[in-house]
């Protein structure tokens, strides 16, 4: 494993980090020089590592379900009832006590976090139940299941938003530890799991392999059935992860926040080089394409587009990067 | 009993007898099901989620999935009442072939991208929906064209009705019926329908048989979008108001009555009277929720499950029939 650092090699792995680097550069360039005064500043940046944790945590959760040539369309669905659900733990079913001490509130934080975490890992086991016990193809399973979690969302919340969730929770998605922000934590640590995950372990192999060709994998006696359930499950709970940073940095969940996250996570995904059909895909690619679409969002919103010309943007972006992937596939 | 036996292997028996068996369920619970005034108002909720189904099935028996159309009926019907209230146009034919037209050109234009760049379809409609939606709020507006600012015109055209038995029966439902014929000719009457089949059960093959696959694509994903588009303006003069945040999750409706009807997302497979059906029986369980007070924050659960489920049910039939 010992190799000597081969920058050649690395950039040419299939030739995606290089353009992206390349891509997040000219975007940095063009925001700096359109909007110098605004863009260039140690805020932006900083609010820019609070913001595109979740949805880099979304984009990773989406890329697992591709990996084996599925979608999850369902993680924002998954990513809201957790956080809803969380709130209604905390509001309802365990209102604080002012009596309990630090220890209490960290505790009831705690059981919080692992309510969610479970929510998720439940909802992606039903969603790899449906694709590998069902048979259901991934689009259609995930398509239902998201509208089944978003009508809970909104039976748990009859429309409004969930407020108070406690000071701790907060912490989660607006507190900062050595002077970095605590989403961009998450997103480091969970970022590096997932590709040690990928890159290293069998399971990760496993997911590389029935993603390129499923049925190979099956007559190579892989337990495909079982490896794609996990990744569903994996995904669902990293839904819920985002969901806890959203609900945490916002101190409130609705049933339709973050709706537009879900274009963005399959943009990030294709143009951080997952192939959508399966096989292929980096956390290293993701991470960068988070990076460059959230400097190209702040850029545009310091220039004042308005949010749907935004959304406008992003639509175009995809069409662009899939444009493009498809000459250099053809090249 | 040989013909007995082939109606029943036909999976729109199955949904026709679902279709029945909720009716009689319904009509026991609350009796007021039966009058021809709730009837006629069922077949009046059909028509513009039905022909948005036709538009699907086209897209899904070629073999792809189209998210995209509610970005395109909004489209088509947003551009088109602002064209009419600017030129105070009095007339209804135009418009529509206007409403038409740009959900053709919104088509082509995914055929385009599909075709030319062989992208997946799914991810094509997700980006063209966002490139139209973002487009139509952030350029054109964001207001509401509210009763008193419609073209009359096309407010008359929408309330147009037959009178059957004292109750009204919207002339719209005929409107849906005449496409779904029309549809129904074209993918089982003609060449380029078989083509349309042909390409979704196996593009290779279809292209080795000698269809014009390209012209395939681009006849399928342009009828979905003109499609979309006359069911958008449909939309506002039925019901006096055309806003441009409309039909905002209508795909996730509009796709599970399609498979409803039997069609296969895998491409293939798929009929106009499986869908016609899907579509009724989608629209019947919305509305026997309010009519059994059923409270409303429930549909979305209520509408998830029952795609599961009968996504479920024809991946099923589909194993049975390759085994």
């Amino acid at each position: 494993m010992n190799k000597p650092f081969d920058l050649s090699r690395f950039v040419n792995r299939d030739n995606n980090i290089l353009q992206l680097i390349l891509i997040t550069v000219a975007i940095f360039a063009m925001m700096s020089w359109l909007e110098p005064t605004k863009f260039l500043r140690y805020y932006n940046f900083e609010s820019i590592s609070f913001i595109f944790p979740e949805l880099g945590i979304v984009a990773i959760a989406m890329m697992l379900a591709m990996l084996t040539g599925g979608i999850d369309l369902s993680v924002i669905g998954i990513a809201n009832l957790a956080g809803i659900l969380a709130g209604v733990f905390f509001t309802k079913l365990f209102p604080g006590d002012p009596a309990a001490g630090m220890a209490g509130e960290i505790a009831r934080v705690a059981a919080g976090v692992m309510l969610a975490l479970g929510v998720g890992l439940v909802a992606g086991a039903l969603n790899g139940l449906l694709i590998t016990r069902a048979k259901i193809t991934p689009i259609l399973a995930t398509l239902g299941t998201g509208q089944v979690f978003t009508g809970l969302c909104m039976v748990l919340t009859g429309g409004p938003a969930i407020v108070g969730f406690p000071a701790y929770w907060g912490l989660i998605g607006n507190g900062k530890l050595f002077g970095i922000a605590v989403p961009l934590l998450i997103f480091v640590a969970v970022a590096m799991v997932i590709a040690v995950m990928l890159t290293r372990t069998s399971f990760g192999l496993n997911l590389f392999l029935i993603g390129t060709n499923p049925r190979a994998a099956v007559f190579a006696g892989l337990k495909s059935d079982r490896m794609v359930l996990y990744s569903y499950m994996m995904s669902g709970t990293l839904a819920a992860l985002a969901g806890i940073i959203l609900s945490g940095r916002t101190n409130a969940a609705k049933s339709d926040y973050g709706t537009s996250y879900l274009l963005q996570a399959v943009l990030i995904c294709v143009l951080g080089g997952t192939n959508p059909a399966g096989g292929r895909g980096t956390v290293l690619g993701i991470s960068i394409a988070v990076i460059a679409l959230m400097l190209l969002a702040s850029g545009f919103q310091m220039m004042r587009f308005s949010n749907h010309l935004i959304d406008f943007i992003w639509g175009g972006f995809l069409l662009l990067v899939m444009v493009l992937n498809a000459f250099r596939n053809r090249a | 009993m040989n013909l007995f036996a082939k109606l029943m292997r036909r999976s729109e028996t199955a949904v026709f007898l679902i279709v029945v068996a909720i009716m009689i369920v319904i009509g026991a619970i609350n009796p007021a099901f039966w009058q021809a005034d709730n009837l006629f108002n069922l077949l009046r909720a059909n028509v513009v989620i039905g022909i948005m189904a036709l538009s699907v099935l086209i897209v899904m028996v070629s073999g792809g999935i189209d998210v995209s159309f509610p970005a395109f009926a909004a489209a088509a019907m947003y551009l088109t009442v602002l064209a009419m209230n600017a030129y105070g146009y009095e007339g209804v034919v135009l418009p529509f072939i206007g409403a038409t037209l740009i959900g053709l050109i919104c088509g082509l234009a995914n055929a385009f991208f599909i075709h030319t760049f062989r992208m997946i379809p799914l991810i094509v409609t997700l980006g063209s929906a966002s490139v139209v939606r973002g487009l139509l709020l952030g350029l054109v507006g964001t207001s509401i064209v509210n009763i008193d600012r419609m073209p009359p015109a096309l407010i008359a055209f929408g309330r147009s009705s037959l009178d059957v038995g004292g109750a009204k029966l919207s002339v719209m439902v005929f409107v849906y019926l005449g496409l779904a014929v029309l549809v129904g000719l074209l993918l089982t009457r003609t060449m380029t329908g078989r083509s349309i089949f042909a390409y979704g059960d196996d593009a290779e093959s279809a292209k080795r048989v000698g269809f014009n696959t390209r012209r395939t694509v681009y006849v399928a994903y342009g009828l979905a979008g003109a499609l979309a588009g006359f069911a958008g303006l449909l939309h506002a003069s039925m019901i006096w108001l055309a806003n441009p945040r409309d039909f905002v999750g209508y795909e996730l409706d509009v796709i599970a009555a399609v498979v409803l009807g039997g069609a296969s997302i895998f491409g293939g497979r798929g009929s106009v009277l499986g869908t016609l059906l899907g579509v009724f029986l989608l629209v019947l369980i919305k509305n026997s929720l309010i009519i059994m007070r059923i409270d409303n924050t429930w549909q979305g659960v209520v509408i998830g499950c029952v795609i599961v489920i009968a996504t479920a049910l024809t991946a099923w039939r589909d194993r049975k029939t390759l085994a």
